[in-house]
C-alpha cells in the first residue's frame, strides 16, 4: 500500500546532511592523525623508553574499555535501524544503553587516571621530571593528551546522543527524518574508531 | 518525489560485526602476549586496521553509501599515510 509521505520542511536533504557530517569527521581524523604521527616519530626515536613506560598502563582496563566502546557502537548502530523500522521504543532504549556504556567508559577512565596520579604520574609532575627519561616523559605526555582528547570526545558524543534521544522522544527525529540520529551515530563511531588505534598503541606495548 | 530506497541493516548483521570486533581485539592482545618482537606491533596494527575497516563499512554504513563518499573517505586515509610516510623519510634520513 503506497501512501504519500509529507515533507514538512522542503529543505531537508538527508544526503547533504550526511556529507556535511563526514566532512567534519575528516577534520577530526586528521586532528588525531597528526597526534598519531607525533606518537609514531617519538616511539621510533625512543623505543625502549616507550616499552618501559607502556608497562605502567593497565592492559585489562584498556581491553575492558575497548569492549565497552565496541558494544556501545553496536547499540547506536542498531538504533538507526530501529528508527527506520519505526520502532521508537527500541530506538530510545538502545540510545539509553549507549549513553550508559559511555558513562561506564568515563568512570573506568577516571579510575585509570586516578591510579596514575597516585603513582605520581601526571604532566609536569615531580616524579615524571626528576626520575624519568625524556622518552618516558614523552610517552606519558602523549598518553594524557591523546586519551584526554579522546575522553573529551566521549563527553561531547554523550551530549550529542542525549540531544538526539530527546528529539527521537518528541518525534522530530523519526523514520522520515533520521539524519540527526544517523549523524550522532557517525560521530560515536568516529570516537570508537580512534580508540581502536589508541588501545594497541598505548596499552599493548610488551 | 519518490522516496530513495534506504537500506535498513538487520540487527543480526550488527551483532555479527560486534562479535568479529571483539574476537579481533582478543587476537591483538594474544599476538602481543606470544611476543613476536618487532612483528608484534605490526600484527597489532594490522588487527586494528581490519577492525577500523569493519567499523567504517558496517557501523558507519559506507557499504551502503554512494561511491563518492567511499572515495572521499579512502582519499583521507591515503592522505594520512602519505603525510606519515614523508614525515618518516625526513626523520630517517636526517
Amino acid at each position: 500500500m503506497e501512501h504519500v509521505t509529507q515533507h514538512p520542511d522542503p529543505h531537508y536533504d538527508q544526503e547533504a546532511s550526511k556529507l556535511g557530517m563526514w566532512l567534519f569527521i575528516f577534520t577530526e581524523l586528521l586532528l588525531f592523525g597528526g597526534l598519531f604521527i607525533v606518537y609514531a616519530i617519538y616511539r621510533f626515536m625512543n623505543p625502549e623508553a616507550f616499552k618501559l613506560a607502556g608497562h605502567e598502563l593497565n592492559m585489562t582496563i584498556g581491553a575492558l574499555n575497548t569492549i565497552i566502546l565496541l558494544v556501545s557502537s553496536m547499540t547506536i548502530a542498531m538504533s538507526t535501524s530501529a528508527i527506520q523500522k519505526k520502532n521508537k521504543g527500541l530506538t530510545v532504549l538502545l540510545l539509553e544503553i549507549t549513553i550508559m556504556l559511555a558513562l561506564i567508559f568515563l568512570i573506568n577512565k577516571y579510575f585509570e587516571w586516578g591510579v596514575k596520579f597516585e603513582h605520581g604520574i601526571w604532566p609536569g609532575s615531580e616524579h615524571l621530571i626528576n626520575d624519568m627519561s625524556q622518552g618516558e616523559i614523552l610517552f606519558f605526555g602523549l598518553y594524557f593528551v591523546m586519551t584526554g582528547l579522546h575522553a573529551l570526545h566521549i563527553v561531547i558524543g554523550m551530549i550529542i546522543i542525549i540531544f538526539a534521544l530527546r528529539r527521537v522522544q518528541n518525534g522530530t527525529v523519526n523514520a522520515d527524518r533520521p539524519s540527526l540520529l544517523e549523524n550522532a551515530g557517525l560521530y560515536w563511531h568516529l570516537v570508537d574508531l580512534i580508540w581502536i588505534f589508541l588501545f594497541p598503541l598505548f596499552y599493548l606495548i610488551h | 518525489m519518490e522516496k530513495e530506497k534506504h537500506h535498513i541493516v538487520p540487527y543480526k548483521a550488527y551483532f555479527y560485526i560486534l562479535a568479529a570486533l571483539i574476537v579481533l581485539t582478543f587476537l591483538s592482545i594474544g599476538i602481543i602476549k606470544i611476543n613476536l618482537g618487532a612483528y608484534s606491533v605490526l600484527g597489532a596494527m594490522i588487527f586494528a586496521t581490519v577492525k577500523s575497516a569493519l567499523v567504517l563499512t558496517w557501523f558507519m554504513h559506507l557499504k551502503f553509501d554512494k561511491p563518492f563518499l567511499r572515495i572521499m573517505v579512502g582519499a583521507v586515509f591515503v592522505l594520512f599515510f602519505v603525510v606519515t610516510f614523508i614525515t618518516f623519510l625526513d626523520y630517517y634520513y636526517r
